[in-house]
């Protein structure tokens, strides 16, 4: 295998001194703070309200802006009369890689279709958020699209959701 | 006597106060300033409010402040004094409390000797605007800030921590070898002076200030100073990421001093940069009875306006030069320890030494 011998540059004499450097560092850093303090001040008078001062968003009170695909919470969606659209066919469940969904499945009253839940449980403090279960549903009865972000709870029970929660989100 | 005694307090006062009140306003402009120039917007959530409807004007002028983020540092000081004091086994007991309070003590001591405004004739008395017009102000700096590291070394050896003692020798050795360039920079601008007074030197920067006659000095004083006070880039004995350093036993306002400390000698040096090299309490072209321009126009001005245009000055300086330590503190990355002793040894003491031989050379040939 042939090396290729990379040489180190050698420090020359202003490099040593580190001056240069310290007055590019300085420079950059303080083109930012001047910009960014004349941006807050033009907005204190109500101007440049499209330049933006700093990148935070602050959080609780201001939302970032999601993008359309952005998988937030699941919901299962109904039917016309309520009943939840799942027909119980477990694909969800087979193909979840993080094995967070159960669902017991039970007859259907309406003798078109086979079966439907009798529970459906999804523990989020598993869900790694990866949609798969959206992806292989045939009958769309799971969606990720409630943009619900915020979910925490004081207790790993608290993270888990049932057939309820989940049509009602 | 007695009132030469109030007189000489409420100076001291004065100083203590501004000095405390900087070192205390730095931890919000330390957030601030960082956060700026990061493109963010800083610590912002600590506010004052007061629920009743009759203090609504209170909560009006609050308003901003709160916005702003300024109580933080009160609630930092509220939080520190509530913290439990913790003493780690073995450590010895009195030299762990003593060290923070060595520390601190001696890095305010020393803001006696700086003159922060000229001569005040009030009352048929004269006011010298300086706490202790020592003539030998400069000896009483160095003397101060070299017993300061002391308390650092101290805060190494009594905790019983290796990291602390690690951080306790690393302050040791890089206080030592700045400790000299700070010294033999200085000594540029005190040949030029031709006084070891600080209120001397002030004076004989009235027509040229002293980064004009002494630039090298300057940046070597800067450097230097700036490495006394034990901040990035120069923060290896804390070293907040591998070693915690000196104060890693402390806890609660023991650990409170030394931040302090740090803040104080920010300030500190800022006030030293100012009156060494940047004309003290100096107004350009104002002389003690008004504005002259090299123009030909002349303002006229009372006394105490030019004393007090002198005071606001100094303090005015001195905050441009905290933004400046400030935006070193927050640009630059710190030096490996090998790194700091080469530029401390190699190159800023041999480069003080030239300075100190040509300024008296040229001192003496125009002498
Ligand atoms: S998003 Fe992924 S991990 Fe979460 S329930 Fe669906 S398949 Fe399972
Ligand atoms: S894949 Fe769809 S229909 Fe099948 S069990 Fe899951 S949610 Fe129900």
């Amino acid at each position: 295998m042939a090396t290729k011998i990379i040489k180190r540059k050698e420090l020359g004499f202003w490099d040593r001194t580190y001056l240069p450097a310290v007055g590019l560092g300085l420079w950059i850093t303080s083109r930012h703070f001047f910009r960014n303090m004349a941006v807050h001040a033009l907005h204190l008078f109500g101007f440049a309200k499209n330049l933006r001062g700093a990148e935070t968003y602050q959080y609780p009170e201001e939302q970032r802006p999601l993008s359309k695909r952005t998988r937030t919470r699941h919901r299962l969606t109904k039917r016309e009369d309520g009943s939840p659209r799942c027909v119980a066919c477990m694909m969800c469940e087979t193909v979840c890689p993080a094995r967070c969904i159960n669902i017991v499945a039970k007859e259907n009253p309406d003798p078109n279709i086979e079966k439907m839940p009798a529970s459906f449980d999804l523990d989020l403090g598993m869900c790694v958020y990866c949609g798969y279960c959206v992806e292989v549903c045939p009958e769309d009865a799971i969606r990720m699209d409630t943009r619900i972000l915020d979910i925490a709870a004081y207790s790993r029970e608290g993270m888990k959701l049932d057939m309820q929660k989940l049509l009602n989100p | 006597m007695f009132t030469e005694f109030l007189i000489k307090a409420g100076l001291a006062l004065f100083i203590l106060g501004n000095a405390l009140n900087f070192a205390g306003l730095l931890t919000w402009v330390e957030r601030k300033q960082s956060a700026v120039m990061q493109d963010r917007i800083g610590a912002n959530r600590a506010r004052i409010e007061f629920g009743s409807k009759w203090l609504s004007p209170v909560n009006w002028i609050l308003g901003p402040l709160n916005a702003l983020g300024i109580f933080h540092a009160l609630a930092d000081a509220i939080k520190m004094f509530a913290k439990e004091d913790f003493m780690p086994r073995g450590a010895d007991r009195f030299l762990h409390t003593l060290a923070p309070a060595i520390s601190v003590v001696f890095a305010l001591a020393a803001f006696a000797v700086v003159p922060f405004g000229d001569v005040w004739h009030v009352g048929g008395r004269l006011v010298n605007l300086q706490v202790s017009g020592l003539n030998a102000g400069i000896l009483f700096v160095f003397a101060m800030m070299s017993l300061g590291v002391y308390g650092v070394i101290l805060a190494g050896f009594s905790s019983n921590n290796n990291y602390a003692l690690l951080g306790g020798m690393r302050a040791a050795s890089q206080m030592l070898s700045y400790e000299i360039t700070m010294g033999l920079a200085v000594m540029g601008v005190v040949l030029c002076a031709g006084t070891l007074d600080l209120q001397g030197i002030v004076r004989s920067q009235s027509a040229l200030w002293g980064f004009a006659t002494q630039p090298l000095a300057f940046l070597l004083f800067m450097t230097a100073a700036l490495a006394e006070t034990k901040r990035v880039p120069f923060d290896l004995p804390e070293g907040e990421s591998e070693i915690i350093g000196y104060f890693v036993e402390y806890s609660g306002m023991k650990f409170g001093m030394f931040f302090l400390t740090d803040l104080v000698e920010t300030v500190l040096v800022a006030c030293l940069v100012t009156t060494f090299f940047f004309g003290g309490w100096q107004v350009p072209y104002l002389l003690p009875d008004g504005f002259h321009f090299p123009w030909g126009a002349a303002v006229a001005l009372p006394h105490t306006a030019v004393i007090v245009l002198g005071v606001t000055a100094f303090f005015l300086k001195v905050i441009c030069f905290n933004w400046l330590f400030m935006a070193i503190r927050w640009t630059l990355p710190r030096f490996r320890y090998d790194q700091l002793m080469d530029l401390g040894w190699k190159i800023l003491f041999p480069a003080s030494l030239v300075n100190t031989i040509v300024t008296s050379v040229i001192v003496v040939m125009k002498g």
